[in-house]
């Protein structure tokens, strides 16, 4: 542990991870730019590093970018990451509300917190928590996918049946392409571009920033430049928010690290769910979608303790939580620190190093996140006609570096065309993102398991785990259904007179 | 601080933004070749960042930045099972400043139907890495060789899943491949499509599927864990990483072999003198002490062949693999 903390505590390695984390900052406010992108960047430069400064580099940039990406999410409605995007709305509306101080006061203390709490968490029970994580089948991941598709009905305010069209619609967007079980071109028409799939992030960029375009364009949109020039002090209300929210935070960093420890789901997923969670759980679910700061408290929570999750199958089994850690990976080998249970044994200085980096990005993301959010102030004091191009080319500069291609503009566009056109009918654009992103997951996870099973759906309940989920699920599909029904039932029954008595 | 970061934050900006419109400017410039490279090159990935492949590309990228001076730009071109971004690097401009990392999904591809696209729409330049397909089982799996395993498959066909790539991916030939060379019929395995090795080993020690043909370095860390044991390794020759491991051939007679491979190739009609040049600067790469210690640390096996003989093995590994896919009727007919 002393010898962790010399290793840590030196000129080159700090100076490498303020550097990485003035990185991960940029990377992760910018839109279309993803935390994951920023740890590919990074990989190169490491090549030439020692092991410790490596790794901690990445660390830092990684959790700098989850959380920066909350940053044009709540003052512009732009998600920076696929995390935020849960969130977006309701941080949009603190903003619109002149709370926006406040939104990303939270998000910077939570996520802070949620990082220290997944990191407590791969450090205490790291390999028994992968024991878990690697029990997970095709089976386990289906009833998760049907679990994250439920989320839609609470996360989409207004009537549930355009929720569930909007849903329906992210499930159709996500079939198009070649990325399915059976590796058979959907909906392409012969296009190469269509074969590689409707990339995620472009059609998110497009559906919330590219439709505000249009709705500031056409002059429909509120002018709200006055309410947003003051961001304030952002320490305003931490100990009440602490207070009156320690619940929200605690049950979102405990969904996170654990959504987060599952190989096959990671960050985004996290949010979502926690978001869900909170709405669900809130004594007062009426105030989500309005600038409340609950249900922003719990998935930013989720999704930084996700981050710290993400590593538990990493170090434990070199199986990787997420797209992040599945670099991290490769730069473990690279630096002779391979991954398996004996990381903890052979050379532990080391990997004590990576937890006290984890520690220090964490803390560290309280000042340097604060400097990031006083100079995103400025943009607010920009008019808004200047603004507005600006944030359309930094769509467009995000939607082709996703890829590298003009495709992603021409998505980025349609689909800000379309969540134009939803939104101003009064469908919720939030189901449909939800979609896209569990789409491939519930199918690919429902035909590898029909194809384990020989075209059984026993084999949905035959695993422990497994069971338990689907049980779980289906109760909460048919549970508030036959409760509606009885009590519509009762009502019949009985006359309005006689319930009083 | 405030300020400080602000104009950091600016400079960095920059400099993202300025590597991202690296591979416009890239496309646009007309090609002088004054003094072949003078500006930044390309290198397209058909696969994702943080895969084996991509590693492999940033490693080579990072080399032939300090041996041809100029700037290497790793760019993913993904989805489509590779065909999109194969696709990306046969259509640009061959001028070598695209350039791309060719991978035997290559041979694959067209025989599906997917697309066009063959081996002999590309400059071959430099062949870097083969990795054989290996025979991976769960630890506690009852199988003790590969001989046992096929006679259980042979004893009771269906009752055992594998996994560990897409449908009709290269480990699904491997194992339909050396099913056929054995005289089951390759049906007897089913095949349960996944995202890649990483997912499909999960699934074998989740006790989803009971066999992952996959490369030894993509089941390393399970294997040095204790969850996973390797049977055989589908090569001529055992791995000296993993010498314990026998051969096919050695377990049960059976001369198969699959591997996969990666290459550096440009698209088709690269000029004589460019082409020299990237042969000359990929040969210093792959003799150059960082990239021998990057390929031995993760494990993945060196192999080299450049121009005509990467040609030549293209070639080779196009008709194996239709071979295999016409046998297990994969390819489209």
């Amino acid at each position: 542990m002393i010898l962790a903390t010399e290793m840590v505590f030196q000129p080159q390695v700090l100076f490498t991870i303020v550097m990485a984390a003035l990185f991960g900052l940029f990377v992760g406010a910018v839109p279309g730019l993803t935390a994951t992108m920023a740890t590919a960047l990074l990989v190169p430069v490491t090549f030439f590093m020692e092991p410790v400064p490596a790794i901690g580099a990445i660390v830092t940039c990684s959790a700098m970018a989850i959380f920066a990406g909350d940053i044009p999410g709540t003052l512009l409605r732009i998600p920076g990451t696929p995390a935020s995007a849960a969130y977006t709305d309701e941080a949009y509306a603190m903003t619109r509300k002149g709370q926006g101080e406040v939104a990303l006061g939270a998000n910077l203390l939570f996520s802070a917190l949620g990082g220290l709490f997944g990191t407590a968490v791969l450090i205490v029970a790291a390999p028994s928590l992968a024991e878990v994580a690697l029990k997970f089948s095709s089976f386990e991941y289906f009833w998760l996918a049907c679990l994250g598709l439920t989320c839609a009905t609470v996360v989409g305010t207004g009537s549930p049946i355009k929720g569930l069209v909007s849903l329906l619609l992210g499930l159709f967007v996500a079939t198009v392409g070649l990325n399915n079980p059976a590796g058979v071109p959907r909906f392409t028409f012969g296009s190469v571009d269509l074969m590689g799939g409707i990339d995620f992030i472009p059609a998110m960029i497009g559906l919330f920033a590219v439709s505000e375009i249009f709705r500031y364009v056409l002059g429909m949109s509120p002018d709200t430049s006055g309410a947003q020039t003051r961001v304030g002090n952002l320490f305003t209300g931490w100990g009440r928010m602490m207070k009156q929210y320690w619940r929200q935070s605690i049950r979102g960093n405990i969904v996170g690290t654990l959504i987060g420890a599952l190989p096959g789901a990671g960050a985004d997923i996290a949010s979502w769910v926690s978001y869900a969670v909170s709405k669900r759980l809130s004594r007062t679910p009426e105030k989500f979608g309005t600038g409340h700061v609950e249900g922003i408290i719990e998935s930013t929570s989720s999704n930084n303790a996700a981050l710290g999750g993400a590593w538990v199958p990493a170090l434990v089994f070199g199986i990787p939580g997420d797209s992040i850690t599945a670099i991290v990976i490769g730069v473990l080998y690279l630096k002779g620190m391979n991954p398996g249970p004996t990381i903890f044994i052979n050379n532990p200085q080391d990997i004590y190093a990576v937890f006290l980096i984890f520690i220090l990005a964490n803390i560290f993301m309280v000042p340097a996140g604060w400097a990031a959010i006083k100079s995103a102030r400025l943009l607010m004091r920009v008019p808004r006609n200047v603004l507005m191009p600006t944030i359309l080319l930094f769509c467009v500069v995000g939607s082709f570096a996703i890829n590298n291609s003009v495709f992603g503009i021409t998505i980025m566009l349609v689909f800000g065309l379309l969540g134009f056109v939803m939104e101003e009918n009064g469908f919720p654009i939030a189901p449909t993102i939800l979609g896209i992103v569990l789409g491939p997951m519930l199918e690919e996870n429902f035909v590898t398991s029909m194809i384990k099973s020989d075209g059984s759906f026993a084999g949905f309940f035959e695993r422990p785990i497994s069971g338990t989920l689907g049980v779980l699920t289906l109760a909460l599909w048919v549970v508030p259904l036959a409760l509606f029904l009885w009590r519509k039932f009762s009502a019949n029954r009985v006359s309005p007179h006689a319930t009083r008595g | 601080m405030k300020r400080r970061t602000f104009i950091g934050t600016c400079a960095t900006a920059l400099t993202v933004a300025l590597s991202a419109g690296g591979a416009l400017l890239g496309m646009a410039a007309a090609p002088a070749l004054a003094a072949y490279p003078e500006r930044p090159i390309t290198l397209i990935v058909p696969w994702g960042a943080g895969g084996g492949t991509d590693a492999t590309a940033r490693i080579v990228g990072s080399l032939l930045e300090k041996t041809l001076g100029q700037p290497v730009n790793v760019v993913n071109r993904t989805g489509g099972s590779g065909v999109v971004g194969h696709q990306a690097i046969a259509s640009s401009a061959a001028d070598g400043y695209t350039l791309g990392i060719a991978t035997v999904e290559i041979g694959m591809m067209h025989w599906q139907g997917l697309t066009q696209l063959t081996h002999t729409d590309y400059t071959p330049l430099a062949l870097m890495n083969e990795d054989p397909a290996g025979l991976q089982v769960a630890q506690d799996s009852k199988f003790a060789s590969a001989k046992d395993f096929l006679e259980a498959v042979r004893a009771k066909p269906g009752s055992m899943k594998a996994s560990g790539t897409g449908q009709g991916g290269i480990w699904h030939l491997a194992l339909a491949g050396m099913l056929d060379e054995a005289d089951i019929p390759p049906q007897s395995v089913p095949w349960v499509p996944s995202q890649g090795a990483a997912p499909g080993l999960q699934d074998l020690v989740a006790g989803g599927v009971q066999v992952v043909p996959c490369s030894l370095p993509e089941a390393r860390s399970l294997i040095d864990a204790g969850r996973v044991k390797s049977l055989a390794i589908m090569a001529k020759e055992r791995n000296p990483l993993f010498p314990n491991i026998p051969t096919l051939k050695e377990q049960t007679g059976i001369d198969w072999t699959m591997a996969a491979w990666r290459g550096i190739v440009g698209p088709k009609g690269l000029p004589q003198d460019v082409s020299d040049r990237l042969i000359k600067a990929l040969k210093e790469v792959y003799d150059s002490s960082d990239f021998k210690d990057f390929m031995n640390q993760r494990g993945f096996g060196m192999i080299y062949a450049s121009g005509d003989q990467f040609s030549n093995f293209m070639s080779e590994s196009n008709e194996s693999l239709g071979t295999v896919m016409k046998a297990v009727g994969i390819a489209k007919q």
